[in-house]
């Protein structure tokens, strides 16, 4: 892949972000893109700050500090204010000072277009594996309360369905159909947390740690679907991931964070050899 | 069964019921504690549903209910008095400051429309709250609203403390049947929309549905205008009922039967919140009347303990039964239909026949 983007290839940029909460700060002057139809891993240690910054884009946290793009669109910008000015520790804290405070609810965001799953599944729990998909259509909607009450919308309708049923068969779950969403095996649930996630037609997928819990033969097949979906409905994908050979195989680059910083990216090769990486996640040598 | 033919079973049904209800009041005496029982029970099903819309599918928890109800009962009452009677009514407030009347359908949506309007002005900065917290807060709307209504300087709207009596009234108990079916079916249609998916979404998992592109604001203050609309309507249902209306009945004691109603019917289920609110009715009112009696004799034996009150001592153990026995209600979330009915007289034959084949094979 080319490593010079333009701005109209790029997907997603994040932008000296920082979040501090109180005196800690979680993330870092994190600044990084996500190209079309890319695949970015973001890794790290525990406590590194990457599901922290999954919930800035996804507009979960506001950041303290930064700015986040989309199709080059501005769609999150902050700077500290309020008591945040005086506890502020982080960087480039002048950078966004006086602009703009824009922080769209989790919702406006996906309705840009960037749908995500979670860390630890959340399916509706008393819902069909049909009904979740079913459930993140009503966000396409045209129709209005009355034209919903009183059937006014039945193509519409009818179309949801019939999508949903489509997403169904693409994603293998048809046979689960009308099985409740809990009652489905831990891996078809991660499937179908995707699968309601694509529901909502999204360009950029979030995926926070995809593979958690899985064994090796689960997490083999996962690397075969992300890689499939990816190509099928044209995505853009950004995730999160522990599993080092999933995130090998199939990324196209590798954000490193540690402690909230960047400390490297790269092609899967490069961050494999990269000493600072070994550092973060075997202990630094000298203590030794 | 296809759908058609569902909606077929569905409405005959309802037909069949109405006709049963028409051919009852020409038989038995008016009088007749069913009447009363039915009356009340169609009424406070249409409120248990709306409080179900709230708490059993949105999952929001709210205890708003009572105030609602006076709400639409005031609005009811205040907008249809006739104005010859209003001297009368309003004697201490020189016939109040109204001096008109409007026709009864219209002056129930009208309540319907003014407890929806509060809703929305006191949704705003409540339903930033959760669980617990959203609970006090409607209630203590409810008890503010209350108090309001009292309050000596509202007199010539609403008459103080004192009775709002004259307005128009039904007799027969289809009425409140047939205004109480309509609301029901329109909060059926909308449960079963797209809206009603994204109400259980966000009772299921707020997070998830917020992630799935559902405006959680802008749905939980729907559901909450629209339970509290047709609260609204059941206020003024009861009124109609009650011929006479005062602030001071709207208690939170009222709240808390419809929740118990709710919760003995099954949360998330509008059928149980019917079924129970019918069974809850009879149980209050007329079934275990006898318990207050204290000359009661089975032959010529005195049955003791009776005495006034009794009555509610038993109610109590009833309900404290119900809920160790059945903990989901008696629907849990499932909903009665011709079908689930269908077979379960089939799962009964088919045991019966079962027995049968064993009993004759030995």
């Amino acid at each position: 892949m080319n490593n010079e983007r333009n701005e109209s290839n790029t997907v997603l940029r994040l932008e000296n972000l920082t979040m501090q909460f109180g005196g800690v700060i979680a993330v870092d002057n994190v600044s990084l893109e996500v190209g079309k139809g890319e695949i970015l891993s973001l890794i790290g240690p525990n406590g590194a700050g990457k599901t922290t910054a999954f919930n800035m884009v996804t507009g979960v946290y506001a950041p303290t500090n930064g700015a986040i793009y989309y199709k080059g669109e501005k769609i999150i910008q902050n700077t500290p204010q309020g008591k945040m000015k005086k506890l502020y520790q982080g960087k480039n804290a002048e950078l966004y000072a006086g602009k703009h405070v824009i922080a769209p609810t989790p919702d406006k965001i996906t309705k840009l277009g960037i749908a995500r799953t979670f860390q630890n599944i959340r399916l509706f729990k008393s819902q069909t594996v049909f009904e979740n998909i079913l459930i993140a259509k009503h966000m396409l909607r045209t129709s209005n309360l009355f034209t919903a009450t009183f059937r006014l919308n039945a193509r519409e309708e009818a179309q949801m369905r019939r999508e949903s049923e489509e997403l169904l068969k693409i994603m293998e779950l048809e046979d689960v159909r009308d099985e409740l969403a809990t009652s489905l095996p831990y891996g078809k649930q991660r499937h179908l947390e995707i699968a309601r996630a694509l529901a909502t037609k999204p360009e950029l997928l979030l995926l926070d740690e995809p593979a958690a819990g899985m064994n090796p033969q689960e997490t083999l097949e996962l690397t075969q679907f992300i890689a499939r979906i990816r190509d099928e409905f044209g995505l853009t994908i950004f995730m999160i991931e522990h599993h080092m050979d999933l995130v090998m195989e199939i990324s196209d680059r590798i954000h490193v964070l540690d402690f909230g910083e960047s400390i490297a990216e790269g092609k899967p090769d490069e961050v494999r050899n990269n000493p600072r990486v070994i550092e973060a996640y075997l202990g630094g040598a000298q203590d030794e | 069964m296809s759908k058609n033919k569902k909606m077929v079973w569905n409405v005959s049904l309802i037909v069949a019921l109405l006709v049963l209800l028409f051919v009852l009041e020409q038989i038995m005496p008016s009088g007749s504690m069913l009447f009363t029982v039915l009356k009340k029970g169609a009424i406070y099903a249409l409120v248990a549903v709306s409080m179900n819309l709230l708490n059993g599918f949105t999952g929001l928890f709210s205890l708003g209910q009572a105030g609602f109800m006076l709400l639409g009962a005031y609005t009811y009452a205040i907008l249809t008095i006739p104005a010859q009677s209003r001297g009368s009514v309003y004697q201490y407030y020189d016939g109040g400051i109204i001096h008109f009347a409007i026709p009864a359908p219209l002056a129930l949506i009208a309540g319907g429309l003014i407890a929806a309007a509060f809703a929305f002005l006191i949704g705003l900065p409540v339903l930033r709250l959760k669980s617990d917290y959203l609970a006090i807060a409607t209630l203590g709307f409810a008890e503010i609203i209350r108090a309001v209504f009292q309050w000596d300087k509202l007199g010539p709207l609403t008459n103080g403390s004192n009775l709002l009596r004259s307005f128009p009234t039904f007799q027969s108990v289809l009425y409140p049947f047939i205004v109480s079916g309509i609301c029901i079916a329109l909060i059926v249609m909308l449960i079963n929309s797209t809206y009603g998916r994204a109400f259980k979404a966000i009772r299921d998992d707020e997070i998830a549905a917020e992630a799935m592109g559902i405006n959680l604001a802008h749905h939980k203050r729907l559901a909450f205008v629209i339970s509290s609309f047709f609260a609204g309507i059941s206020g003024g249902l009861l009124a109609m009922y009650q011929t006479t209306i005062q602030a001071s009945m709207f208690k939170s004691a009222m709240t808390y039967e419809i929740l118990l109603i709710v919760v003995i019917g099954g949360i998330g289920s509008v059928t149980g919140s019917c079924i129970s609110s019918f069974l809850f009715i009879a149980c209050s009112e007329w079934w275990l009347r006898f318990l207050d009696n204290e000359n009661f004799y089975i032959g010529s034996f005195h049955v003791p303990l009776l005495r006034a009150g009794f009555r509610k001592v038993v109610f109590s153990i009833v309900i404290m039964a119900m809920v160790l026995f059945y903990r989901q209600g008696i629907m849990g979330t499932k909903e009665f239909s011709v079908e689930a009915l269908q077979g379960f007289f089939k799962k009964l034959l088919r045991r019966k026949g079962v027995k049968e084949a064993g009993d004759a094979h030995e």
